[in-house]
């Protein structure tokens, strides 16, 4: 049986698969709409999250499935002290599948250790979420045609950014790709990945300001900067604005360059580029759930031959 | 020179960091095992200035000795079958390691799930760096 706990669980070839029927759903939705029929998806919630719950179940809504679950631990038997290991085991004799976040890193870990169905690790603390990854990625090859040969930028938060450092490593096992990072000195991107770059000979560079890099970039991934994240007032009234996308900065980049962002934003992206053609995280969301639609197929063992309906 | 009598079957630890034997002695389970311990420390060393010794009269078969190639492979393993040394065992960094450390970060599912085994896995053999196998907190100790 087979879970998704990182995005590196999956080989190349096997994501190559997997975004192929993302593809496919995304041009023939009506063609998986009973794909999942009887099925049914746990959405096992131990702290809110709304924006990817509700892409699971509607991922299994359009195919067909049903949904169970919970979306915070309060209401659930954690609150009585039940392990992961038993709600698990528990849950599997509902379910056909799960989603799970928990606050706890590596929960869905033990919880995978345990099932008698897949389960797919929907955020756990700070340390993964591969299903953004996923997404990052459908989104990345279907709109700029490739995940090889291109330079993409990181801004933001990128110490603490765990959807960055997910990115990141997925994307190393791609070639010709150039990393751009852009954040304040405190929040630089972690020594072990500079480290595994350096490692692996990857071409990168860590820049203060955004405007300084924009024409060079491919792709540009936006994060917020939390204030919180500053050690003092100072530094973040003087350096905030260097990481708010504006229509100006806009101007500076190529004109196929692509803005991504994981969303919720706050300020980080002025509301007027999203009516630039090149802000994609809106497409992004939409590429969210079909990449969960594909990858709840996949786990059923319910995915269609992608290129044999082609032919 | 000091002499704390010869074992017939066991293992001798030379070589051990001085002061560091009876945490040795604890990682091994050896508090655990119905055996004879000798447990020497600060014994003088030209190598190393001072050392510990720990000798162990036990099957040469009932200890796992992969704890110790996480803790300082630099330890002498002398294998002792019918009073004589049959053997210096090599470390090797182990694969994995359970139960021997436990994982430091607070947000880790080891800090609240019932009975769960503290793993580690060798992830970066050169660096000898190993990681939580639930949250990938690197291992910030050796010892």
């Amino acid at each position: 049986m087979r879970h998704l706990m990182s995005p590196l669980d999956m080989s190349v070839s096997e994501l190559e698969r997997l975004f192929n029927l993302a593809n496919d759903i995304e041009k023939n939705m009506q063609d998986y709409s009973e794909v999942c029929k009887g099925k049914k998806l746990a959405t096992c919630f131990y702290e809110p999250s709304t924006r990817t719950r509700l892409s699971f179940e509607a991922a299994m809504l359009n195919l067909g499935g049903s949904v169970i679950g919970f979306s915070e631990a309060s209401s659930s038997s954690a609150a009585k002290g039940e392990s992961v290991s038993d709600t698990i085991r528990v849950i599997s004799c509902y379910a056909d599948i799960c989603a799970m976040r928990h606050p706890k890193e590596g929960a869905p870990m033990v919880a995978a250790s345990r099932s008698l169905i897949p389960v797919i690790n929907a955020g756990d603390g700070g340390h993964q979420h591969p299903t953004q990854t996923l997404t990052d990625l459908l989104t990345i090859r279907s709109l700029n045609g490739t995940l090889n040969n291109f330079t993409i930028g990181l801004c933001g938060d990128l110490k603490f950014g765990r959807t960055v450092h997910s990115l990141i490593r997925a994307l190393l096992r791609y070639t010709g790709i150039k990393f751009i990072f852009i954040s304040p000195e405190e929040l630089k991107v972690p020594d072990y990945i500079t480290q595994e770059l350096d490692d692996r000979n990857i071409e990168y560079k860590e820049v203060i300001k955004l405007d300084d890099v924009m024409p060079d970039l491919d792709i540009l991934y936006m994060t917020r900067v939390q204030k919180e994240r500053f050690f003092n007032e100072e530094d973040y009234i003087r350096l905030k604005d260097f990481y708010i996308l504006t229509k100006e900065k806009m101007e500076l980049a190529k004109e196929n360059m692509l803005v991504l962002h994981p969303l919720p934003r706050v300020n980080e992206i002025s509301v007027e580029v999203d009516d630039d053609k090149r802000a994609a995280y809106f497409r992004q969301a939409q590429y969210g759930v079909y990449v969960r639609m594909a990858l709840i197929m996949t786990l059923l063992g319910l995915a269609p031959d992608v290129l044999d309906k082609e032919a | 020179m000091l002499n704390v009598g010869q074992i017939e079957e066991g293992f001798v630890f030379d070589h051990i960091k001085a002061g560091t034997s009876l945490d040795i002695y604890y990682k091994l389970g050896l508090d655990k095992k119905d055996c004879t311990v000798a447990l020497i420390m600060n014994a003088k060393s030209e190598k190393m200035g001072k050392k510990d010794i720990l000798k162990v009269e036990i099957d040469i078969n009932s200890l796992n000795l992969d704890v110790l190639g996480f803790i300082d492979h630099n330890i002498t393993v002398n294998v002792v079958h019918n009073g004589d040394i049959i053997e210096k065992k090599p470390l090797e960094l182990p694969k994995q390691i359970v139960n021997v450390i436990k994982c430091k970060n607070p947000r880790c599912i080891t800090s609240i799930e019932q009975e769960l085994p503290h793993i580690f896995v060798l992830t970066d053999p050169d660096r000898e760096i190993y990681r939580c196998k639930y949250c990938e907190e690197k291992a910030d100790h050796r010892f």
